[in-house]
């Protein structure tokens, strides 16, 4: 991998992203280390930059930078100069001169990181923007698939969901359709963006239909803000409608694995048997997206992805 | 003073006339076209040797923003840009702050216009007080300050039973009500245009139909009213269709397409440049290929720039919150003459679409090189080639999808009421 940012998998090659996923492979095992650090990015400053909310995607990045001895600082955008009005270009020119190497930035906005991008030097990482993409959810979503299933060619997976404004589910579709994957979505009309069979994807509205036969069903969250503004009728007939539950296993296969990117509405579009089921790795994937990040932080801040990780 | 235009290729559409031929002009009045016009010593000459003379160029749809955003465009900058990019008149929108709703402020623009502005500015009118779409201007009073049609523009007119009053009225003075058609409902929060596109740009998307819905309910409101009704900025295949449905069915009823949606489409918001985001959005491929049609057909009566110009803050800044528009004044020969020289367009055509199809909406006498007709000229030269540099506009507004884009075919000189007002891009 050989680039200045990741602002998304729609313009990663299927090499670059074996890159990446072979080199979290060695990450992982230092996750399980007793002394979980390698000084490999001693000297490298990154700030995490978040204008959205999130649990796991930014302490996943905050650590995985720490377990490389990289210097790793949180922007609080909620007390930041944000408040008083400052543009996101001054923000980001003001956190660069600082001398950090390299921004993780999330932002309801989409293509935001790719503004940012133009106007800095710094590397940039997308950690999701709006409706567009979420690069590393992704990656470490294939990650998961592929250590658990062996290979990701010729898989069939399921997202389901809000497709319209998932952009976990476009860079899962990017990532996929790259290794060959058939890629299926599901949801209600309402929450299906035009243009998926340009994209090669099937959509599904029967959850049962869309199952049949999958190795791999993905769950997107569903925001309760989309049913206030009128595209489905209530919570409880989503859940009727489209929670995944013990029976939908049955209609996959019994190996069929169950990915979920966070965080759960528990009883609204999966339910707790199957999100502590056997087929569920909803935890590992947290895992795993450490080890797809500290990967990530080393291919761009590092060096060369032959160089020894000890 | 005497002005000998000399030489050149003259290609006027109201008479069909498209010969190389002399024009003389004094005291801002054609006075002889002729074949080798002979004259005295105080006589400027133009040079139009391969060049193509034609009437003024009209553009019905420009934003000169004052009052009351002149850090975007005033009247002097909004004009020389206008001059620079070929055009002798413009009509300029009403969506000003204060609102050009009332004669005092249109008589402003007017006046401004006479003292700063170096082309023809006609005002338009708002349709409704404040534009806010719930009790009509003062029509009348519009109208006598020298108001040549009324437009909400920038939103619509969303109450069908305004919208019905307002081309009742506005009958009674035989005014075009020049119409931004969007049912915001279907467009609120959309970015770009509904497609492939915008699925893969993770933009929320305006659907085709929240302008078509509109154009339907206008042309009907034009059947039941009788009225004049303009379409402002069509952009979708459909929109052209029903205007053609329209005309057959003897409605008074036309329309105007932009330079940027008769040329550019969805696909370039790649990488999210703000200079591409538009109200309506640029559409696809096919759109394009039935807004030409609708051009080579009849059924598109003009093409207007929908001049929308920015400052640069507005723009510089996240897509969702970049301002819609673009700066149009100073591309729009340019592009549309791209269209002309892979004869999409015929260049008789085009040049109807800029004179005589504006001139006749808003019912002025200008649009046409005849002797006694007003000097309003327009000179281009088919065989410049030049590359779009914003930082070198007139308008202060710099936003334009075509930044170090290359173009043959740019306006060599402007001339309004019988004065040299441009010359080569560069303003007198």
């Amino acid at each position: 991998m050989n680039q200045k940012d990741l602002l998304g998998l729609k313009e990663l090659s299927r090499e670059d992203i074996e890159s990446i996923l072979d080199t979290a492979v060695p990450m992982k095992d230092i996750i399980k280390r007793d002394i979980k650090k390698v000084p490999t990015l001693r000297g490298k400053a990154m700030v995490t930059v978040f204008y959205e909310n999130s649990t796991r995607t930014r302490t996943s990045f905050e650590i995985a930078g720490k377990y490389l001895s990289a210097d790793t600082v949180n922007l609080a955008v909620s007390t930041s100069s944000v408040q008083k009005g400052e543009s996101l270009k001054d923000t980001v020119k003001t956190i660069e001169v600082m001398g950090f190497d390299l921004m993780v930035i999330r932002h309801s906005m989409s293509g935001t990181p790719h503004y940012v991008s133009r106007n800095t030097n710094m590397s940039v990482i997308n950690a999701g923007d709006g409706t567009n993409e979420h690069p590393t959810q992704a990656l470490l979503d294939l990650y998961t698939i592929r250590e658990k299933k062996g290979t990701l060619e010729g898989l069939k997976v399921a997202i389901v969901g809000d497709i319209l404004h998932s952009r976990v589910a476009r860079s899962n579709i990017y990532g996929l359709s790259k290794f060959g994957c058939e890629v299926r979505v599901v949801g209600p009309a309402t929450l299906m963006p035009p243009g998926l069979e340009k994209m090669n994807v099937k959509s599904y509205h029967s959850l049962d239909a869309a199952l049949k036969g999958v190795d791999v069903i993905n769950i997107l969250r569903i925001q309760k803000e989309r049913q206030q503004t009128g595209l489905f009728p209530s919570m409880d007939e989503y859940a009727n409608l489209y929670m995944l539950r013990p029976e939908h296993l049955q209609i996959a296969g019994e190996d069929v694995l169950v990915l979920h990117p966070g965080p759960m509405n528990r009883g609204i579009e999966i339910s707790t048997q199957v999100a502590e089921g056997l087929n569920s790795v909803i935890n590992e994937q947290v895992t795993n997206g450490v080890a797809v990040r500290m990967a990530l932080l080393f291919l761009m801040m590092g060096g060369s992805k032959n160089e020894v990780i000890n | 003073m005497k002005l000998l235009i000399k030489g050149g290729r003259v290609i006027n559409p109201s008479s069909g006339q498209d010969e190389v031929i002399d024009i003389l002009v004094e005291d801002g009045i054609i006075q002889e076209i002729s074949k080798d016009i002979q004259v005295e010593k105080d006589v400027n000459i133009v040079d139009a040797v391969n060049k193509l003379v034609c009437p003024g160029f009209i553009d019905l749809h420009v934003h000169l923003r004052e009052p009351g955003f002149e850090y975007k465009e005033d009247i002097a900058s909004g004009t020389r840009a206008a001059a620079a990019g070929g055009f002798t008149s413009i009509c300029c929108m009403p969506n000003t702050d204060p609102v050009i709703d009332n004669a005092a402020v249109a008589s402003f623009v007017k006046e401004r216009a006479a003292k700063s502005g170096v082309v023809n500015v006609y005002p338009i009118g708002a349709v409704t007080r404040q534009q806010a779409g719930k009790e009509l201007a003062e029509i009348a009073e519009l109208v006598t300050a020298g108001c040549v049609g009324l437009s909400d523009d920038g939103k619509p007119v969303l109450g069908s039973d305004i919208m019905r009053h307002a081309m009742d009225y506005a009958n009674m003075f035989n005014l075009p009500i020049l119409s931004h058609c969007e049912d915001t409902g279907l467009s609120s929060g959309g970015q770009m245009n509904e497609g492939y596109y915008s699925t893969i740009y993770g933009l929320q998307g305006i659907p085709d139909e929240a302008e078509e819905v509109m154009v339907a309910r206008d042309i009907m409101l034009a059947g039941l009213t009788g009225a004049r009704l303009h379409l402002c900025h069509l952009s979708t295949a459909r929109s052209i269709d029903l205007v053609r449905l329209a005309k057959k069915k003897g409605l008074y009823v036309t329309c105007e397409v932009t330079p940027h949606h008769l040329t550019l489409t969805d696909e370039i918001i790649e990488g999210y440049d703000t200079d591409a985001k538009v109200n309506p959005p640029l559409r696809t491929a096919e759109d394009i290929e039935a807004l030409i049609a609708g051009i080579n057909d009849g059924t598109v009566d003009c093409i207007a720039t929908d001049h929308a110009p920015h400052h640069l803050e507005s723009k510089d800044c996240e897509f969702n919150l970049a301002a819609f528009g673009i700066s149009g004044l100073e591309t729009a020969i340019p592009v549309v003459m791209s269209l002309v020289n892979t004869g999409r367009i015929d260049l008789m055509r085009m040049v109807e679409l800029f004179t005589v199809g504006p001139a006749d909406i808003i019912n002025i006498d200008r649009g046409t090189v005849e002797v006694g007709a007003i000097a309003d000229i327009t000179i281009i030269d088919p065989n410049k080639i030049k590359t779009v540099k914003p930082q070198e506009f007139y308008s202060k507004g710099k936003n334009t999808p075509y930044k170090n884009k290359e173009f043959r075919g740019w306006p060599y000189a402007t001339i309004v009421n019988g004065e040299l007002a441009a010359s080569e891009g560069i303003v007198r």
